[in-house]
């Protein structure tokens, strides 16, 4: 499977350096290694979901206990979480970072992944949360750290598209 | 049996546990009678009470959690019930009350009030401890024993749809949340 590892460990590093002890995820392709990452590492609590939406509450939760957290989904998943993006982490002012594999761009063959392409960025936007993209290997350390010190200090929830130019090599 | 006395039995219990309501009549009934700064009332996101229960209980394992939840919102995301399952937090107490309604929005009927059996689900999902309760000193039995006990356990409380008159209540929803968080870094503090 052409999901890329040296970039899968990249961004875990970077997401242990900033501090963050547990992930919520739901497996798709090109979170495979990151999750098996988080599994492994006792460092880490991995929490598997049923559905995306249930992280947004598992993160709050995490964030009133003093942990920092972030949730590792789809752009489905993300689609699938909203009502609790707007009416808890918006409406309680809770620091939520989002890693989202952008599927459905440019190269995406999986023609059920193609509409949620289409709209995760106007969504995006449209609900005010700030996101930028990890799309080279040198900058995603940086850029995972400055995701995480902005949901901090805003409290809102801040997102990372994983795009397929760092995830898939092929 | 309604809701109120089952909170009134349980009030005292709850003075050094986190306790997580959903929203309306639940949220304002357990405020009535007397807010305490380790109370959070989700008043929204409905659903997420018990994720957020889960998520409390997983990062603090030595501090017992309550989820006050309800058939309407545990019916919006019964996955959940399969995540706590699967984690099966020690100290994590859930509670449902049925009251087999959507009361806080006008009373309209719920699947539980056509036969879906919510202590069964709960059972199927996992749940190590489920069980129905249908007096009001059954209830605090029921809960005391959990909240004593080491395991995850999930009590179905059937009671009557009613509630109180309003549910809005003098605290501010981020004021609860910024407290609510304090309170718990006071704790790890001592």
């Amino acid at each position: 499977m052409p999901v890329s590892l040296t970039s899968s460990k990249v961004i875990f590093n970077a997401l242990k350096q900033c501090d963050i002890r547990l992930l919520s995820a739901l497996p798709e392709t090109w979170l495979v290694h990151l999750i098996r990452m988080a599994e492994e590492d006792p460092e880490v609590t991995l929490v598997r979901l049923a559905k995306e939406e249930e992280g947004v509450g598992i993160s709050a939760g995490a964030h009133f206990a003093g942990v920092k957290s972030a949730m590792l989904m789809q752009n489905h998943g993300f689609l699938a979480s909203i009502n609790g993006i707007v009416s808890f982490a918006h409406l309680y002012k809770i620091p939520l970072l989002m890693l989202i594999s952008y599927r459905g761009t440019f190269g995406e063959r999986d023609p059920w992944q193609t509409q949620g392409g289409n709209v995760t960025e106007a969504l995006l936007r449209g609900m005010g949360i700030p996101y930028s993209f990890l799309d080279e290997i040198e900058t995603v350390e940086r850029r995972i750290r400055h995701a995480q010190t902005l949901a901090e200090s805003s409290l809102q929830p801040v997102t990372l598209l994983l795009t397929r130019n760092l995830m898939w090599e092929e | 049996m309604l809701r109120l006395d089952c909170l009134r039995a349980i009030y005292p219990e709850l003075e050094n546990c986190l306790v997580v309501t959903i929203m309306g009549a639940t949220a304002a009934e357990l405020h009535s009678l007397g807010h305490r700064p380790n109370f959070f009332y989700l008043q929204h996101a409905m659903g997420l009470a018990s994720s957020t229960g889960l998520g409390l209980s997983l990062c603090l394992p030595d501090q017992k959690v309550v989820v006050f939840d309800g058939d309407g919102s545990l019916l919006m995301n019964l996955g959940s019930l399969s995540t706590m399952a699967r984690y099966r937090p020690k100290n994590l107490v859930h509670v449902v009350f049925d009251n087999e309604s959507l009361l806080s929005v006008g009373g309209f009927p719920t699947a539980t009030s056509t036969g879906t059996d919510l202590e069964g689900i709960a059972r199927a999902a996992g749940i190590p401890t489920v069980l129905t309760v249908r007096a009001v000193e059954d209830f605090r039995a029921a809960a005391k024993r959990a909240l004593e006990g080491t395991q995850l356990t999930t009590i179905i409380a059937k009671v009557e749809a009613r509630g109180p008159a309003g549910y809005v209540t003098d605290l501010s929803l981020v004021e609860n949340r910024f407290q609510f968080r304090r309170y718990i870094q006071s704790l790890k503090r001592q």
